[in-house]
């Protein structure tokens, strides 16, 4: 993960209210989530309280506000998937690796998000883990992908 | 900087090159779906194989072409013979679908789908033969699947930018004409005339205008904007001019999900090609018209696609819906008069402007005029994305186009969370916006999804509530309050505690959701819950009186079953449960303890695709 210093994230935008959820999203994607220093600095930058900034950014799905384990996982519940079980495939990874949607595992290597739709609905039910999207998921090949992410 | 004739003269030798290759070439769907079922290592085995063999052939990524259930899809042009396409190819595929082309010099007959020329090619179908496309009329997707998006000489060679230079020759009054008389209708939903907002926006006296690209497509289970994007982002942009010519914008912007990076990708190494062209920035073509685009990346909220929330979210803001009037066509982004349009309306004016309006209003119904993209999707045997005329019956979607459906029939559900699910008693009424909405759906943004018998039609509202109650805003408290409260009724009925006066409930308050909310996401988020109720009362009954779920979804109302005939003792099952619920020798029928099952489908799923298996393991209803 890029530990690029937020200065030069915000330099390249002028700072008017509307470059603020791209400043949010170039943030996290450098540093992967919204530290509190970051909402910080961004507060100076734009001239915006941070409770506004904490208003906008808490709204929108995609930020976090804690650390995100290394890899991330997404599992799509979208209608196609959820209507081909979706929420099975979901709480086997809810199981194994013992966390909830939105948490990292305890050794922060795992991030476990649900998503609404990845948008590959022809190939209900679908999972991404980081950018690699499978398709036609199913409990069984979690099972087997867990498997070999956990074998060293 | 080169004229735009010139660029063409060049792309249409470089096209008329393609079509005569000298050497072979692969085409590969490499769309997101088409990624997402393994196009990636197919390409890359596509690779490893020429490079042992040392052989040369030119490889193109296209977008994709439709029947997603077929990715991924692998096309072979060799010089003299037809582009032919081959269906579900894996890595362990290419060799001898190669090896047949180049060693044999012959066509490979297994995975074949068709071919692609314009002469015949003996033994070899017609692509567009296949029943999933001969229904279908292409014209927003024409060239998805044929051309490769990132390279504009293609778009330029099938006409590409010729609208734009038929609007540059007219008034901004003779482009309205012609959109009025085509009888386009916005594509995102509502189906409001595209002419009429055009004019409000045009007529209102103001210095600067802006045209937003709605390419938020937050309803889960609909991916025809992706499609689109990914496959031909030219004819989305073409369109963009066209419209921002005729409102006289000067400013556009493209608001794009961020789950969406390869149609983000496409789109920007479009806008670099335009600036090229002089199709875009100042004094377009050297007309008077000047115009450029950004692309905004939406952050993740579906109240996002409604208007007034998409010019919040654009302004920094959370994106919550304010009243209108004023309407943004009036008063929009940073209070200037903005035009907002869908993916699809924008995708389709050129084939408007260059065909004519006659031409595009042949299809359709009186009302309803042209074709519309669906995404056909959930338990119907072909899924993918389609196009065809407003008007055509549901039956010939699902059946022929779609193929039928995986068991039997239940329900549509169109309009996504803010539609409903028709039954079968719809299935000879016509896709269009009077009829859908008349059966208390909408038209939506295209997403088609097929429900069967082993769908539950009560999981599934309380699946759709569940998502609008996570989206709104909250804002206003009907929405917001009983959005909630139907999700918790519905939650009792599928856990098995309902009672009979929930129905009730649920519907005062449904009506109360839709009367009271200030957007559209408030006034059709309980669609699904009505329809349902209205013409599948049966099945939440069932779930009431019996406490069962006919469908066998419903996790508190299912129980798992091992038939013992059928049971081989392969223990494949016991391996895999979680719980250790499974028990039994090799060799003998194996015992599950419903005490201990979690009923993760584990079991469900090895029995059933696994070759020493018997398929013994049934899940069905009872408590």
């Amino acid at each position: 993960m890029s530990s690029q210093p937020l200065s030069i994230v915000m330099d390249e935008r002028k700072g008017e209210p509307a470059d603020l959820i791209p400043i949010l999203q170039r943030v996290q994607a450098a540093h992967g989530y919204l530290a509190q220093e970051s909402i910080g600095a961004i507060s100076r930058h734009l001239k915006i309280s941070e409770n506004e900034i904490y208003g906008v950014a808490t709204f929108y799905a995609q930020f976090r506000f804690t650390k995100p384990g290394e890899h991330r996982i997404r599992v799509c519940l979208g209608t196609a998937c959820h209507v081909n079980g979706g929420e099975q495939i979901l709480d086997v990874f809810m199981r194994r690796l013992d966390v909830r949607p939105g948490e990292a595992t305890a050794d922060g290597k795992y991030q476990l998000d649900r998503v609404a739709c990845l948008g590959c609905c022809a190939l209900a039910p679908v999972l991404a883990v980081d950018e690699r999207i499978y398709g036609q998921s199913s409990v069984l090949q979690v099972q087997a992908l867990l498997g070999e992410a956990e074998r060293p | 900087m080169r004229t735009l004739d010139d660029a063409r003269s060049r792309a249409l030798r470089a096209w008329s090159a393609l079509q005569n290759n000298t050497r072979p070439l692969l085409y590969v769907g490499a769309g997101s779906c088409g990624l997402a079922a393994g196009a990636a290592e197919v390409l890359e085995a596509a690779e490893r194989y020429l490079d042992a063999k040392r052989l040369r052939a030119d490889i193109l990524k296209v977008g994709c072409i439709g029947p997603c259930y077929l990715e991924p899809l692998v096309d072979v042009q060799m010089p003299g013979r037809p582009r032919i396409s081959y269906s579900n190819i894996a890595p362990k595929h290419v060799p001898d679908l190669l090896d047949s082309f180049f060693e044999k010099d012959e066509v490979f007959t297994r995975h074949l789908v068709g071919h692609l020329g314009s002469d015949g090619c003996d033994g070899v179908p017609r692509f567009f033969d296949h029943p999933m496309l001969a229904g279908q009329v292409r014209i927003v997707l024409r060239n998805c699947g044929l051309i490769d998006p990132a390279n504009v000489d293609h778009y330029l060679a099938r006409d590409g930018y010729r609208a734009l230079e038929r609007c540059l020759a007219l008034s901004w009054k003779d482009v309205l004409e012609i959109v009025k008389t085509s009888g386009l209708r916005g594509r995102g939903g509502a189906g409001f005339p595209t002419w009429r907002k055009w004019l409000v926006c045009r007529e209102t006296a103001c210095g600067e205008r802006f045209l937003i690209c709605n390419a938020d497509e937050g309803d889960p289970g609909a991916f025809m904007n992706r499609s689109l994007i990914e496959g031909d982002p030219h004819a989305v942009l073409e369109g963009m001019l066209i419209a921002a010519y005729t409102i006289g914008a000067s400013r556009g912007f493209v608001y794009i999900r961020a789950e969406y990076p390869l149609a983000i990708e496409r789109l920007r190494t479009a806008i670099g090609q335009m600036r090229e062209l002089g199709v875009l920035g100042e004094r377009i073509l050297g007309s008077d018209f000047s115009f450029d685009i950004k692309i905004k990346e939406g952050a993740g909220a579906f109240v996002c696609g409604e208007e007034t929330a998409l010019i919040a979210s654009i302004e920094g803001r959370r994106g919550m819906p304010r009243t209108r009037p004023p309407f943004p066509a009036v008063e929009g982004l940073w209070g200037k008069p903005t035009i907002i349009n869908n993916v699809e309306t924008l995708g389709t004016l050129p084939h408007i402007v260059r065909n004519g309006a006659e031409w595009y209003s042949q299809y359709g119904t009186e009302t309803s005029k042209g074709t519309k993209t669906f995404s056909l999707v959930g338990k119907v045997r072909r899924t993918g994305l389609i196009e065809v005329p407003l008007g055509t019956p549901l039956r010939r979607v699902i059946y022929d186009v779609g193929g039928g459906v995986i068991k039997d029939f239940k329900a549509v559900q169109t309009g996504g969370p803010s539609g409903g699910c028709l039954g079968a008693e719809f299935l000879d009424s016509a896709v269009d916006y009077e009829t859908l909405a008349a059966a208390g759906s909408i038209m939506g943004s295209g997403g088609l999804i097929v429900l069967d018998s082993n769908t539950c039609i009560v999981d599934t509202a309380r699946y759709f509530l569940d998502f609008t109650q996570v989206e709104s805003c909250g804002k206003c408290v009907p929405c917001r309050v009983g959005t909630r409260h139907l999700v918790g009724i519905l939650d009792r009925i599928t856990h098995g505690h309902g009672e009979i006066e929930d129905l009730d409930r649920l519907e005062r308050l449904a009506h109360a959701v839709k009367g009271g909310s200030l957007c559209g996401l408030g006034q059709t988020a309980p669609n699904p819950v009505l329809t349902s109720l209205k013409y599948f009362r049966g099945e939440f009954l069932a779930h009431i009186l019996e406490k069962r779920c006919p469908a066998a979804v419903c996790r508190d109302l299912v129980v798992y079953r091992i038939i013992e005939d059928k049971c081989t003792g392969c223990q494949r099952c016991v391996q895999v449960c979680p719980t250790g619920a499974i028990t039994g020798p090799r060799s003998e029928p194996h015992n599950l303890d419903m005490n201990k099952c979690i009923k993760c489908r584990s079991c469900y799923e090895i029995c059933r695709f696994d070759a020493i298996a018997g398929d013994a393991i049934v899940i069905e209803s009872g408590a």
